[in-house]
């Protein structure tokens, strides 16, 4: 399918101050009334062509703001397009140019072959029965998964399933696509092939809007990324930019055991630190801490450990990581 | 989506909408082809019809029950085909619900009624299980003699009342896009159809009032064409009526579908958390 003709110089996805309230019910004899506000004011705009990277902590909108853009949710409130149609009241026309690729076990008949899974799709995107069964061998090689076609999807791998994801979203060859977080669980090597045909879809000139926990990921894939915490969006740029906003920066990393959660409270106390996070390596625990620059932070934070058994501690270049970390905890 | 807006959509699309009966079939053969394999489906058609069958044909045995053994087969096979239709259509949606198949499902950009059409008339052909079965059983078991006074009227009956309950299916499917717990409803809308449509006593038997309800639901006819051409008579009319009451559903299924799916975006529904 020929993506839709878009006036040079117009974004291929225009998000303006999206909102997105849920609201449910708790309590069993006394009923009431809650309201999330998933998303609160988004606003982004990804050029045609573009690799767009969402980055955020989970519950942060980044599925929400997918899921509007897929044409699965509405809006509560904000205007947004894709190839110039609004995915409201031109619900039909979107999804005839836009691809939708998620991660996870769910979403394939497990009881099909691939191939019956991609024909049945097929035919609901009104693909010409004549040019089905060549563009279903060529998503198929796309993705590897050519000779494994006729087997049923209950007996596929973690990483074959999303190959097949992701087959299955390109079968109708949408200038738009959507990414959400399409490595989770998938091994790194299945988890580098995914990326692989995601870069060769973005050279083939689509454009991509993809969310991630990798932040490598994000780095190695994506021309830009916007940071979303809590609902809005906290940055937005380049990772080159992003990173540079943490350049002035101290990330110290200090491996040790059994350290105090008063310890940890005392060093996060300290007026020149900005954050820090634990994260526990087998016996060991492994404490990432961000500070201003210019400050004897080691020292200090020797000092404050003593008693503890420190394997290591050293102080490096801040990386996309950590300008992320220092957003969403800001 | 309206009649109107649905043939607004018809002269917009233009030859895309040559491809909506292919998604039609499609939807049909697939969701055959996995219902056909699913043990729990194939016990729901088969031991149920069966159990009812037999209870039927052995009071007919006994002297209680007047009628012919093929009535009562008859009976119990559409029984097995409205079981599967409320159990597969609850079931089957709510399983893509948990299979996280309803997303891409309504992402694609064939009408949504089209889909789900193919699911459910998918799933009322699973249910033909019941009644090659019963009449299998009633003519291995109770010596039935199954000769069909009209085979052709028959078979078309038999084909019309499977789409018949395709298409009440759809009707009842819309609801199960737009609530999580809806397929819960199956199990309250089994046995009142069985009864209002005559499929277990004649509707002779029922109070006046259930007859304007048996009117309604096109198995009454569906049935009632069936065991004409089986047993001898004019099966074409009650034909007729079914094929008025499917038309009706079908409508009914078309402006339902289009507001539900309309609902289902709203309050994020598509989802099974």
């Amino acid at each position: 399918m020929p993506p839709a003709a878009l006036p040079s110089g117009e974004p291929a996805i225009e998000v303006a101050d999206l909102r997105r309230t849920y609201r449910t019910n708790t309590g069993t004899l006394r009923r009431r009334r809650l309201e999330i506000e998933a998303v609160r004011g988004v606003s982004l705009r990804v050029g045609a062509g573009e690799l767009f990277g969402l980055l955020g902590p989970n519950g942060a909108g980044k599925t929400t703001t997918i899921r509007v853009l897929c044409t699965l949710l509405l809006p509560t409130s904000g205007r947004v397009e894709v190839l110039g149609m609004d995915v409201v009241e031109r619900a039909r026309d979107v999804r005839r140019q836009i691809g939708y690729v998620f991660g996870g076990d769910r979403g394939l008949y497990d009881r099909l072959s691939a191939l019956d899974n991609l024909r049945y799709f097929a035919d609901l995107y009104a693909l010409d029965p004549r040019r089905q069964r060549r563009r279903i061998e060529e998503v198929l090689e796309m993705v590897g998964l050519k000779g494994r076609d006729k087997e049923r999807v209950e007996g596929f791998s973690r990483g074959m399933r999303q190959r097949l994801h992701l087959a299955r979203g390109l079968l109708h060859d949408p200038p738009v696509l959507f990414f959400d977080e399409p490595t989770i669980g998938v091994d790194p090597v299945g988890a580098r092939e995914v990326r692989q045909v995601v870069e060769e879809l973005a050279r083939a000139g689509k454009t991509i809007l993809l969310t991630t926990h990798y932040m490598f990921e994000a780095d190695s894939l994506c021309d830009r990324i916007a940071v979303i915490s809590k609902g809005q969006i906290v940055a937005e740029g380049t990772p080159q930019q992003l990173k540079a906003g943490v350049t002035a920066r101290t990330v110290v990393e200090i491996e040790a055991y059994g350290v105090p959660e008063q310890t940890i409270g005392r060093i996060r106390d300290l007026p020149e630190v900005d954050s820090v996070t634990t994260e526990v390596r087998e016996q060991a625990q492994l404490l990432t801490v961000q500070a201003r620059e210019g400050s004897q932070l080691t020292g200090r934070l020797l000092q404050l450990l003593e008693g503890v058994r420190v394997e290591r501690i050293a102080a490096r270049e801040p990386t996309l990581e950590d300008a992320y970390v220092a957003l969403v905890t800001a | 989506m309206s009649a109107v807006r649905l043939s607004q959509e018809l002269y917009r699309t233009g030859p895309a909408a040559l491809s909506w009966p292919r998604q039609v079939v499609s939807g049909w053969w697939y969701q055959l082809k996995m219902q056909a394999q699913s043990g729990f489906v194939v016990m729901v058609s088969l031991v149920q019809p069966l159990i009812f069958a037999s209870i039927a044909m052995a009071d007919q045995q006994a002297g209680n029950r007047t009628l012919p053994l093929l009535y009562y087969a008859l009976g119990a096979g559409i029984m097995g085909i409205w079981s599967t239709v409320v159990f597969g259509c609850g079931g089957a949606l709510s399983w893509q619900r948990h299979q996280g198949m309803l997303e891409p499902l309504v992402m694609v950009p064939a009408p949504l009624v089209l889909v789900l059409l193919g699911i459910t008339l998918g799933t009322a052909t699973v249910g033909l299980y019941s009644m090659g079965a019963t009449l299998l059983w009633g003519w291995l078991i109770f010596g039935a003699h199954i000769h069909l006074a009209d085979p052709v009227a028959f078979v078309v009956s038999a084909v019309v009342m499977v789409v018949a309950l395709g298409l009440l299916g759809l009707v009842m499917g819309a609801s199960f896009v737009l609530y999580r717990n809806a397929n819960a409803l199956s199990n309250a809308l089994e046995y009142p159809v069985w009864l209002v449509c005559g499929l277990v006593v004649p509707l002779s038997l029922l109070p006046g009032w259930t007859h304007y309800l048996a009117y309604v639901l096109a198995p009454t006819w569906g049935i009632e064409a069936m065991r004409t051409a089986a047993l001898g008579g004019d099966p074409w009319l009650a034909l007729l009526w079914c094929v008025v009451a499917s038309l009706a559903y079908l409508g009914l299924g078309v402006l339902l579908v289009g507001n539900v799916e309309r609902l289902a975006r709203a309050h994020a529904t598509l989802t099974f958390q």
